[in-house]
């Protein structure tokens, strides 16, 4: 057995089914043995690009809540992961990234396709092991897998020497369990924060819960739901947290923050007591921490302790799990009723609800309604960053975690196709629709050719505007509507790209064609279908709290 | 190692920390790239071999407030190359640098500067009696090195090495 085939056994060992990647020179010993029939198992997917099989993986994670697996060469292969890597770190992603590297005895010296991508990716994983030998290779994957997919979870590089994974291995050992002194995960919460928290929680009278990617890594939706049908407390779930809880649900508040429901920024603002799970206090949903929630008391829940005082100094911290802490608060607390409070949020939900005004253009709040609509609010949503992105977040009506898949923390473009498709693999029997914008599209659009190759159908929703929207909303508000670098003009056709890969191209022009295309995308199953939505190119995202400021400066749809 | 603190932490607090590591490759460049990255300043490192050999010790110094101590910490927690990180403000500590101090000395001051030396029980480890230069070693901690050098700034000095700071708690606590 060589280094490469005791990776591939070691990979089986964690349960790995699908591994997206490139080949090349320093990966070819590795690609040798994922076509060996022991590795059967394993689906090899090979991608057009070595960044989508990164976002791919995050997909596949956020989907599946497994941990996603994705493949390149040394050189430029690695350097193409790169952006995937540091997105899975903002938004705590676990995925694995292997690497060929070039032999040891030549690192060092700017070998054909050498990068140091050791030292290129230190500060965007969580983690990054070199083996040095093949017999190291086994608790190299071990470690990594421990590592991406426990604590907050994260991306861990294993980049391989080609003379390693050729190297003979002595004995395949596969450790059953991982030391390491220098990780240890706060999983259980200490009983004395309870008690604070619960004691802070008995003392409020108009509490909210602000409820991030925390939550659905730890699948504890269940508990919350149950802790906030105690408490009688609203839920805000923040971009990484849409889905957490049920937004048809009376308690939901929707998103907070920039481009939050009124409701729920207005709800922050004036709350005396925010219990805050699985979120980092972001600036996108803070604004000016100085006047976040600065009527209110802290609760953080939080399963890295960097996290807590970071940008916001709490009451109580309580260093666990999200599932743990919030199912020993709900032992910690007693039913309760805030009638006035509750009257307060409805009374904000009537007055400012998420709208937008209709003037016979194709409006794409209006489509994205539809699409929640007509899947019953059951479909995985992929979106890539900018105006559609807000849009997906705030108009579609989520019913649980890991349906909602996107870029938060890095705000990535680019990544919505490849994620959907690595959801597609990780959910084959669920229906994923893929929310883009003409920009973002264009920058993985080349992976159509693999969605339809391995049989992973997506339906994608491109809300064309010929621009990068979302930019050209700051120059529109900000910048005196000069704009600079915004017009997309020459943005292909794409029902004729779709068509050149094989897929359905479908080309919407008019708002009575809306219906019709997405329920043809819903009963084309064999193949994905990609619908050109020329959108009216004038609207912007709102509610809009803008960069620094707070809730008191934030603009509300024009009437 | 000695660098340029920044503007930000000038009017804060110096920190000691001992920060305990596996003995790897690269786990400098971690701990290091960690400070560059997050706007942390090191005012001096010390890296060295402990008791045990698979365990390498940082010694940083280190400016700021309290939560940006509090953040320096837990970030380099996050590491998993770091298996404990400890706090040495407000402790008993006994800490060392050390100093070489290369001094244009002829004979109408090589007298003077040597009293000097003996003042603060530094060491001449080198003379050139036909360049008319001497070096001098002195250990201590910062404020005596700093001091001894105040008294050499009559003279001129031509070149100077200064360690990172390395410490060791009073008595049977480990640091």
């Amino acid at each position: 057995m060589n280094g490469a085939e005791a990776l591939v056994e070691s990979l089986k060992r964690e349960g790995v089914k699908h591994i997206f990647g490139i080949s090349g020179g320093a990966a070819l010993p590795i690609y040798d043995a994922l076509s060996r029939p022991e590795a059967k198992s394993i689906q090899n997917i090979l991608v057009r690009h070595e960044q989508a099989a990164a976002h791919m993986a995050e997909g596949y994670a956020r989907a599946s809540g497994k941990v996603g697996v994705c493949l390149a060469t040394s050189g430029p292969g690695a350097t193409n992961l790169v952006t995937g890597i540091a997105d899975a770190i903002l938004d705590s992603i676990p995925i694995v990234a292997i690497t060929g590297q070039v032999p040891t005895s030549v690192i060092g010296t700017d070998a054909f396709q050498e990068s140091d991508i050791m030292g290129i990716t230190m500060p965007i994983v969580k983690h990054s092991i070199q083996p040095r030998r093949a017999d190291d290779i086994p608790r190299a994957i071990k470690e990594a897998f421990h590592i991406a997919g426990t604590g907050r979870p994260g991306p861990v590089l294993v980049d391989i020497p080609r003379d390693v994974s050729q190297g003979q291995v002595e004995k395949f050992i596969y450790p059953d369990k991982v030391s390491l002194r220098g990780y240890q995960v706060h999983q259980v919460a200490n009983p004395e924060d309870i008690e604070a928290a619960a004691r802070l929680i008995a003392e409020s009278t108009r509490p909210v819960l602000y409820v991030g990617g925390g939550v659905v890594n730890t699948d504890a939706h269940k508990e919350l739901l149950a802790l906030a049908e105690r408490l009688d407390a609203p839920v805000t779930t923040t971009l990484m947290g849409r889905g957490a809880f049920p937004d048809a649900h009376p308690l939901a508040l929707n998103m907070p923050g920039m481009h939050g429901t009124a409701y729920a920024n207005w709800a922050v603002r004036d709350c005396d007591l925010l219990i805050a799970v699985g979120v980092r206090f972001d600036d996108r949903v803070t604004g000016n921490l100085a006047k976040f929630a600065c009527k209110a008391k802290v609760i953080h829940v939080e399963v890295d302790p960097a996290e807590v005082h970071k940008n916001r100094r709490v009451e109580v911290s309580i260093l666990a799990d999200a599932k743990d802490a919030l199912k020993k608060l709900h032992s910690a607390t007693k039913a309760r009723k805030n009638p006035e409070w509750r009257r307060q949020i409805s009374e904000w939900k009537e007055q400012e609800p998420l709208r937008y005004n209709e003037n016979g253009k194709i409006k794409p709040q209006h489509i994205v309604q539809q699409i929640s609509e007509l899947t019953a609010g059951e479909a995985i949503l992929s979106t890539d960053v900018g105006q559609h992105q807000m849009w997906a977040a705030q108009f579609y009506s989520f019913k649980r975690p890991r349906q909602f898949l996107t870029s938060g923390g890095l705000g990535t473009m680019g990544y919505g196709l490849p994620a959907a498709m690595g959801a597609k693999f990780a959910r084959p029997e669920q229906e994923v629709w893929l929310i883009t914008g003409d920009g973002s599209f264009q920058m993985n659009s080349q992976e159509l050719a693999t969605s339809m190759i391995y049989k992973v159908p997506v339906k994608i929703a491109l809300f064309n505007n010929h621009s990068l929207g979302m930019v050209k909303q700051w120059q529109d508000l900000f910048y005196e509507e000069r704009y600079s670098g915004v017009n997309l003009e020459a943005v292909p056709n794409f029902e004729k790209l779709a068509d050149a890969y094989g897929c359905l191209g479908i080309t919407v022009t008019k708002t009575q064609e809306i219906r019709p295309a997405l329920e043809k995308a819903r009963e084309t199953n064999d193949r994905t279908v990609l619908i050109d939505f020329r959108v009216d190119p004038s609207e912007h995202v709102y509610p809009m709290i803008p960069s620094g400021l707070s809730v008191d400066e934030m603009r509300l749809q024009p009437k | 190692m000695i660098e340029k603190t920044n503007e930000r932490s000038v009017k804060d607090s110096k920190h000691t920390i001992s920060v305990l590591v596996e003995n790897r490759p690269g786990v400098l460049a971690r701990v290091s790239g960690l400070f560059a990255r997050r706007g942390f300043n090191i005012a001096s490192l010390a890296v060295s071999a402990t008791e045990d050999p698979q365990v390498s010790r940082m010694t940083v110094v280190t400016h700021g407030d309290a939560h940006d101590l509090e953040q320096i910490i837990k970030q380099l927690n996050k590491l998993i190359d770091v298996i404990k990180i400890l706090d040495h403000t407000g402790e008993d500590l006994v800490e060392r640098e050390i100093a070489l101090i290369k001094v244009q000395a002829g004979v109408d001051n090589r007298g003077e500067i040597m009293q000097l030396a003996t003042v603060f029980r530094a060491e001449i480890v080198s003379l050139s009696p036909r360049d008319e230069t001497i070096i001098i070693e002195i250990t201590g901690d910062e404020n005596k090195i700093e001091a001894f050098l105040e008294s050499l700034a009559k003279f001129k000095i031509m070149e100077m090495v200064r360690t990172g700071k390395i410490a060791l708690v009073r008595g049977s606590a480990m640091t």
